[in-house]
């Protein structure tokens, strides 16, 4: 089955001769939900405008759905939804206007009503869009996309700024529409999102791709599915290839004064970590532990933090 | 050809919500034609700026300028030994209501000239002998020495040589509410095609809803003429409304028929849509768009005798002023709707708008960014 969203080697760079994105590969499959996942600044909006066909790539191949931008722009932009980053709709149209509008571009949308219903925006439907709180804005920027009865969804940074309970809906209706057997591309920098909402992500940092897989197998290739993580109220004795010897350890990392290893068996290493504490008489300043997750395996790769911005 | 698909997870889902809609050709453009005039309608500002602000400057200029007689001139009448003898010249004479006079020693009067306060410095050196002092640059101080003077010359005893005969005209057609009106049309036509489009597209730009629509199938021709035809809806109106309110409140005569003015406003309006197509077409910001539309509009507001006749300017530049847009469809206005002139006679002036309009049309669409 070929693939939904395909990119071979895309490079991209700006007037300035800065690389936005250097040599990125993709391939996104029917019915996946795929997370670029990065830090601001990472590529990733550059990377999926270019897939989104609104970004000329300074080199590399893309396909969706078989064909390329150049060639059948018209009949690609019927089958995809696209909302983009920090769309300001007009805010004198009311809610139900602006769906008509988008609707209004493709040969066969779907019911603006039932988009309306499907993302509960049918109270506000005849509100103003000026008068819309950042959650429904931001919900009704993906009905837009919806309306289009698109089979792939291109959703960059759905979340960003949106509250608990807005961010939950709209991943709500995203798992939908991938049920219903859409295919769906996001980009955001929330580890949670990616962990929760993807099958599949990419890591993405300085253009490029530096870690792929699903959510788990990133995380077990982390070597560890837990992290403890502790600090020593003396910092000079503390020597990295120490807390590597103890049972279980499969990784070491130091910052800012604390000490995080990547364990398989906490319950073999934190007696080994206490009894090491114990020996060298230190006191132990903090200690948790903690399921391993999207964050660690990022700073692990990068040595920086996702949202260090 | 395999029917079946593979059984991946997705596929025993219920399937995509089957769509209720066909769109035709035109549903896009109608739409897009739709929202820009409901848009517009529920800008207050707009509806201020274009439909309220233009008659109110008529209003306020038509009756400034009404058919009201000559303005009074104030002279200072320096004090000297021989000041009352002239001062009763003055008051013998038929035009002493038009003339008023201040008595002021020689500084007052000189600082008084200066400050704009008189015309005209009348300064009595003898019984038969007077002084005048003015700046011949100052129409009124020009105005004020002969009225002053004829004033005094005939209570004198001076006899007229030749016979004259006066016709007052303050017909229809002739008046400044006739010459304002049609220019108020261009000028309005100016800054609502203008501003309409130029400030629209860039505003849409700044948002990234230009570039959200062309995430669409929308086609960005039906976009452009969506804008367009708001822009010929509103002309309508805006026209309809400025020649109404001449008619209406001034009894102004319009001689033209209101298809052929109508048509002017339209290559007007084309033409000015044009200018601000070819502003906005790379501009990210509202401010460097704003910018860029004063600079555009600006000689016009000056040279193109919207309020004044451009007459008035050096010869040598007439030419050029006669090329500017606005200048062309002033003139097609006021021919048309003051003395009636075929459009035939108007097809220089109707070349010279479309020319502006098709060129920077040209150009805006070579250069348009819509992301």
């Amino acid at each position: 089955m070929p693939a939904v969203i395909e990119c071979c080697d895309l490079r991209k760079s700006y007037d300035g001769g800065v690389e936005a994105v250097c040599g990125l590969n993709l391939k996104i499959e029917a019915g996946e939900c795929f997370g670029l996942l990065g830090p601001n600044g990472a590529g990733k909006t550059t990377t999926i405008e270019i897939l989104e066909g609104l970004l000329e790539p300074s080199s590399g191949d893309v396909t969706i759905l078989g064909h390329s931008w150049n060639k059948h722009r018209r009949e690609l932009r019927e089958k995809i939804g696209i909302s983009l980053q920090e769309t300001r709709l007009s805010e004198k149209l009311t809610v139900r206007e602006t769906l008509r509008l988008f609707a209004s571009f493709y040969c066969e949308p779907r019911h603006p009503d039932d988009v309306l219903e499907a993302l509960e925006l049918n109270e506000k439907a005849d509100a103003l869009v000026g008068t819309l709180s950042g959650g429904q804005k931001q919900r009704l920027a993906v009905a837009t996309a919806l309306v289009a009865s698109p089979r792939v969804l291109f959703l960059d940074e759905p979340t960003t700024g949106l509250d608990p309970q807005s961010r939950r809906q709209l991943w709500e209706t995203i798992r939908e529409f991938q049920r219903a057997g859409g295919t769906v591309l996001l980009t955001t920098h929330y580890m949670d999102e990616a962990e929760r909402l993807c099958h599949r992500l990419a890591i993405i940092d300085h253009g490029q791709v530096i870690a792929q897989g699903t959510p788990g197998a990133l995380i077990a290739d982390l070597g560890g599915h837990h992290v403890v993580e502790f600090a020593l109220a003396d910092r000079s004795g503390n020597e990295p290839a120490l807390w590597r010897a103890l049972p279980g350890v499969d990784s070491v990392r130091s910052d800012d004064g604390k000490t995080s290893l990547a364990v398989r068996e906490p319950h073999k290493t934190i007696p080994a970590l206490l009894d090491v504490v114990e020996k060298r008489s230190a006191q132990l300043e903090h200690l948790t532990t903690r399921q391993a997750s999207l964050e660690d395996v990022f700073v692990r790769l990068t040595g920086r933090h996702l949202r260090e911005d | 050809m395999t029917v079946a698909q593979p059984s991946s997870p997705a596929s025993k889902k219920r399937p995509l919500a089957r769509s209720a809609l066909r769109n035709g050709r035109w549903a896009g453009f109608r739409h897009l034609l739709g929202a820009r005039l409901l848009e517009l309608a529920r800008e207050r500002e707009v509806i201020f700026w274009v439909f309220g602000f233009p008659p109110l400057l008529a209003l306020g200029l038509g009756f400034a300028f009404r058919n009201k007689p000559a303005d009074r001139t104030t002279i200072a009448l320096v004090s000297t030994p021989y000041t009352s003898h002239v001062l009763s010249l003055i008051d013998q004479a038929r035009e002493r209501s038009a003339i008023r006079t201040e008595r002021v020693d020689r500084a007052r009067a000189a600082d008084g000239l200066r400050l704009g306060k008189y015309d005209l410095v009348v300064e009595p050196l003898a019984d038969d002998r007077v002084q005048y002092n003015y700046d011949p640059s100052r129409p009124e101080s020009v105005l004020s020495h002969s009225e002053v003077d004829d004033a005094l010359q005939t209570a004198a005893g001076r006899k007229p040589v030749l016979e004259t005969s006066v016709h007052l005209s303050s017909e229809p057609g002739s008046r400044y509410i006739d010459f304002l009106i049609p220019g108020l049309i261009g000028m309005n036509l100016m800054n609502s095609g203008m501003w309409g489009i130029g400030f629209a597209l860039v505003d849409m730009r700044q948002r990234k809803l230009l570039k959200r629509f062309v995430a669409t199938p929308m086609r960005r021709g039906d976009f452009l003429m969506a804008l367009a035809s708001s822009r010929l809806i509103l002309m309508v109106i805006e026209v309809g409304l400025l020649l109404g309110f001449g008619v209406f409140i001034f009894h102004m005569r319009v001689l033209g028929s209101f298809a052929s003015i109508l048509l002017i406003g339209a290559v007007g309006a084309v033409a000015f849509g044009g200018l601000g197509l070819l502003a906005a077409s790379r501009a990210q910001k509202i401010e460097s768009v704003s910018g860029l539309i004063n600079v555009v509009m600006m000689p016009m507001w000056i040279f193109s005798g919207v309020f004044f006749s451009y007459e008035r300017f050096p010869a040598l530049i007439q030419p050029f002023i006669k090329l500017l847009p606005l200048t062309a469809l002033n003139d097609a206005l006021r021919a048309t709707i003051l003395e009636g002139s075929a459009l035939a006679g108007q097809s220089g002036r109707l070349l010279v708008m479309f020319l502006w309009g098709g060129i920077a049309f040209a150009l805006a669409l070579r250069w348009f960014r819509w992301t």
